[in-house]
């Protein structure tokens, strides 16, 4: 029951979202600052992450398939084939969840909760619109573009550490050009705008319904990244579902 | 003129506001007083629509605003400037975008003319010097006199203050009350301010209405007010040295 009011004040919320907006200008203005601060501001925490997470993969399969019948190429492959399929979209998508969500209803349910988007009403703009659509538009340009950098980073990582004397660069190499399939691609940015839609605008959400005090601020960016995360693995399993 | 009649408003069955029917004067700086929780805040914003009235008509001048669709409220709105207990400026965006902001959202004025209007507004409260800062860059009384800027950016017809001094030494209080009382007076606007200073009631209260409870518990002048025939209200008043001197005399 609980639940199903709370799916229903979400689609009101989304509904005032998406109403047609007064003056394209300012959500312009807006959206490229999000872009900034949202998209442009996580690139360091993708690479730092994807870079280390590449290289243990690629470790532990040179450990895993040290085998005389397998091709040590195919350690380079399955670090590829990691990293595209999952760890660039879901595992990133549940890392920006923390980062970029807690920071989203945080800022939107400080925002509630000192009266500033009571101040934006008053001017008579759509408050849940001018806060929240600039931050939906540019995570769903910018999340893929971190999906797609992170597979990149990942597999440099993984790189290193054949550099390193895991195994041979040729063979990893070798292995990352083997049976290269531009749908996985396709498939996990795709995964990934729509991790970007519902980190979002859950964020957005929970921020926009604070009240109280910064207590309550506090558990709503909680919430908010808790919700988020469940929701990312329930649509990873229907998408992958849907699309493989 | 701002007038309310009947104005009924609860949360989750607990009633706020109970039967409260007021006129606000124009040109006229109107006081709304109470005790903490008596009901103040949710007066203003019930009037404002920034809460629906359970029951109850709210009307500007002679438009009743209650009645309004979403989209004609908008062209009251442009009308209404507000300051918010705590400010509420944004503190994503400097004193000058702060102010700005509603040029941005109603106007078609190029970016030089915002500009002139910006800074006219900010030399107004004495912040020419201040439009680069943040809000956490500022003194308490600083944020009041930005959120009066940005209030008054549009030209309102209609002013709302939510505590305008609380928080501020008694010489800045009267600095933003005086600042309040003569853009009143100077623009012809109808100014509601709520307040539980004292000081401000003598200095500007030229129209008070007190709030207990959730009633409207008396009205009249600042003339009146001490000599009222009425225990909470006497409470309330005498609560404050100085108006217990001032009676003396
Ligand atoms: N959004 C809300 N939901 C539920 N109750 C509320 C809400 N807003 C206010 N109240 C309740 O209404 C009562 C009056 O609150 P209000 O904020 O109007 O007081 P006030 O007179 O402005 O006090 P103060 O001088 O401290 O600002 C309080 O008891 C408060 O708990
Ligand atoms: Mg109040």
């Amino acid at each position: 029951m609980k639940f199903l009011e709370t799916l229903g004040r979400y689609c009101i919320l989304m509904g005032k979202v998406f109403s047609r907006p007064e003056k394209w200008g300012i959500y312009y203005r807006r959206t490229i600052a999000e872009l900034d601060q949202l998209g442009v501001g996580s690139m360091a925490l993708t690479a730092i992450i994807s870079v280390f997470i590449g290289a243990v993969i690629t470790i532990q399969m040179a450990i895993t398939l040290d085998t005389p019948f397998i091709p040590q190429m195919m350690i380079g492959y399955a670090t590829k084939e990691t990293m595209i399929l999952e760890f660039s979209s879901t595992v990133i998508a549940i890392i920006l969840a923390g980062k970029v969500g807690s920071n989203i209803a945080s800022e939107i349910g400080t925002m509630r909760i000192t009266e500033q988007i009571d101040a934006l009403e008053i001017m008579g703009v759509n408050s849940a619109a001018y806060l929240i659509l600039p931050k939906i538009i540019a995570t769903m340009i910018f999340f893929p573009f971190l999906a797609a950098f992170s597979m990149i980073v990942g597999m440099f990582g993984g790189f290193l550490v054949a550099r390193m004397g895991v195994m041979l660069p040729s063979d990893y190499i070798d292995g990352l050009l083997y049976y290269f399939d531009s749908y996985e691609i396709t498939y996990s940015l795709v995964k990934m705008t729509v991790f970007a839609f519902l980190i979002t605008s859950i964020s957005g959400f929970y921020g926009y319904y604070a009240k109280g005090n910064s207590l309550e601020v506090g558990r709503a960016s909680t919430t908010a990244v808790v919700v988020s995360s469940i929701m990312i693995m329930i649509f990873n399993l229907l998408l992958t579902q849907l699309m493989r | 003129m701002i007038k309310c009649e009947n104005i009924f408003k609860s949360f989750e069955g607990r009633t706020v506001l109970n039967d409260i029917s007021v006129t606000f004067e124009t040109g006229k700086t109107n006081l709304i007083i109470g005790r903490s929780g008596s009901g103040k805040t949710v007066l203003l914003k019930t009037l404002v629509g920034l809460h629906e009235p359970d029951e109850g008509e709210i009307y500007f001048d002679d438009t009743c605003y209650t009645k309004l669709s979403f989209k004609q409220r908008k062209a009251i709105r442009k009308d209404i400037g507000m300051i918010f207990q705590g400010g509420a400026l944004i503190d994503a965006s400097t004193v000058y975008e702060n102010v700005k902001l509603p040029l941005d959202l109603f106007t078609e004025q190029s970016e030089a003319e915002k500009r002139e209007r910006v800074e006219f507004c900010l030399e107004r409260v004495e912040l020419s010097h201040a439009p680069h800062l943040y809000p956490s860059e500022l003194s308490g009384g600083m944020i009041k006199r930005a959120a009066i800027a940005r209030a008054i950016v549009l030209n309102p017809r209609y002013l709302f203050c939510d505590e305008p001094n609380s928080g501020l030494d008694p010489q800045t209080s009267i600095v933003i009350d005086n600042l309040i009382q003569s853009i009143t007076r100077e623009y012809n606007i109808t100014t509601i301010i709520n307040t539980h200073d004292m000081n401000s009631v003598m200095e500007i209260g030229e129209k008070i209405v007190y709030i207990h409870t959730g009633y409207k518990w008396w009205e009249g002048t600042k003339e009146d007010i001490l000599y009222a025939d009425n225990k909470e209200l006497n409470d309330f008043v005498f609560a404050s040295a100085m108006a217990k001197r001032a009676r003396g005399k």
